[in-house]
């Protein structure tokens, strides 16, 4: 089905405009299974524009998409399948509990998995049942990762997720990334913070602008 | 090199269950938020409280208002409560993970009007002949008055989703709501309202609910169309 030199994910001449401004032009990129790679960029940049682009979210791009070599709007039941992305907000209500929040995102993707083994792999042992308006901030941001312990997707798009994150908590969310690499999947994440993993790839969004499109495509280093 | 554990051929997916969850989701946050959904109830039965006292006590007067009122009234409780539809999904990014869901969304947002209904739409159709007992309805008109209200507030909560997905990344929709939904309601108060008079006139009121039905029928397979359209186009915003 899938042979070794189709990309997992590809982007095709990617652009994208916010209120007629281009924040970024020509973006070839090829995502391989087992890859990770960080989205750089200063604020505004478009880091959140490309990640919803990719997630599926917006459809307000130019270029092209491909998932295991299939563009997506054929293969769009495929791509969301086995693709997580967890972004700015985290999907979570504050009316309901933890375990109530994860059940209805459990339907939503199809998986079984055990709640209360994810929930306790985040920290959130005995909150299983809080009201979430009742969670800091951080404990709300964990609820959220614990649906990386759910998921089965190979694809995971993480849009800042170390925010409010503590420092054990961060390395225990650096530990999980580099796993999924390691067993196959894919992640695409964006952050501020200096990551330590030894596979990270850096893509910077700076070197598509259209102002720097003279130049040599900087950051363009997009080995498959 | 990659060791290839994870795979994308899951078996066991069933379209029913992302219905079952969302509808089990919403109507767990409506029991939550008891003074959020007693909301367009009270406002019903204030305003028709108040039609007595303002415009007359007399029993005649009532009486030939009373079908048209209770109607209004009906369409005004169910567009006061609209704008909430998605606007929490919206706001908590619920909506971003239902749009990229592989289930279907049509059946998430039925499940979202279904809830909808329930928690507005039916309380005020089971209320209205209490009020209008209280506006003198004749007797004749109470069957006609539940059952178009009963056909018509579920049309309406379908074609007000239709609304309220297209201003839902507005921070300030609540006028354009009621603009874009308020001409597609007037055929459903028309008819309703006109099944009730006739039922007090002592005429058939078959053609009426037909109607209603058949507008019932048309939103239901039309309108989670047009709004899970509508909610894609919010969301690229």
């Amino acid at each position: 089905m899938t042979d070794l030199l189709t990309p997992l994910l590809e982007l095709h001449d990617l652009s994208c405009e916010r209120d007629e401004r281009c924040l970024f032009t020509g973006l070839n990129i090829r995502f391989a299974a087992g890859d990770l790679v960080q989205i750089g960029g200063p604020n505004g940049a478009g880091k959140t524009t490309l990640l919803r682009a990719i997630a599926g979210i917006s459809q307000d791009y130019e270029g092209e998409i491909r998932y295991s070599g299939q563009p997506l709007a054929t293969a769009r039941w495929e791509f969301v399948r086995d693709s997580l992305y967890l972004g700015h907000l985290a999907g979570i209500k504050k009316a309901l509990s933890p375990a109530e929040n994860l059940s209805w995102y459990l339907a939503q993707t199809g998986d079984s998995s055990d709640i209360n083994q994810a929930l306790t792999a985040v920290g959130l042992y005995g909150y299983e049942y809080t009201p979430c308006y009742q969670l800091s901030a951080g404990q709300l941001r964990r609820v959220a990762l614990a649906r990386l312990y759910l998921s089965q997707a190979r694809i995971w798009i993480l849009d800042e997720p170390f925010t409010a994150i503590d420092k054990p908590g961060v390395a225990q969310l650096e530990a999980l990334i580099a796993r999924q690499v390691t067993q196959g999947g894919l992640v695409i994440l964006t952050s501020h913070q200096d990551l330590t993993l030894p596979q990270l790839r850096m893509i910077n969004l700076q070197g598509y602008q259209p102002t720097a499109s003279a130049f040599e495509p900087g950051g363009a280093t997009a080995n498959g | 090199m990659a060791n290839p554990t994870l795979k994308n051929d899951r078996g066991g997916f069933s379209f029913l269950a992302g219905f079952v969850a969302n509808f089990r989701r919403d109507l767990l946050v409506a029991a939550r938020h008891k003074s959020e959904l007693a909301n367009p109830l009270v406002f019903f039965l204030i305003a028709i409280t108040l039609i007595p006292l303002g415009v007359s006590p007399e029993k005649s007067v009532l009486a030939l208002l009373a079908p048209g009122i209770v109607w209004v009234m009906a369409l005004l409780a169910t567009l006061l409560s609209l704008d909430g539809l998605f606007r929490s999904d919206y706001d908590d990014g619920s909506l971003e993970q239902m749009l990229i869901s592989p289930q279907s969304l049509y059946f998430a947002v039925m499940a979202k009007v279904l809830v909808h209904w329930l928690v507005s739409g039916l309380p005020v159709t089971l209320l209205a002949p209490v009020l209008a007992l209280m506006l003198s309805l004749p007797a004749e008109g109470f069957w006609a008055l539940f059952t178009s209200l009963l056909l018509g507030t579920a049309s309406m909560s379908l074609i007000g989703a239709v609304g309220a997905a297209l201003t839902v990344s507005l921070r300030k929709g609540g006028l354009l709501l009621s603009l874009i939904v308020m001409p597609l309601y007037i055929p459903v108060l028309i008819f309703g309202a006109s099944a009730v008079q006739s039922a007090v006139q002592g005429g058939a009121i078959g053609m009426q609910l037909a109607i209603l039905g058949a507008f019932l029928a048309l939103a239901i397979v039309l309108a989670p169309i047009a709004a899970m359209g509508a909610l894609r186009i919010s969301a690229n915003g």
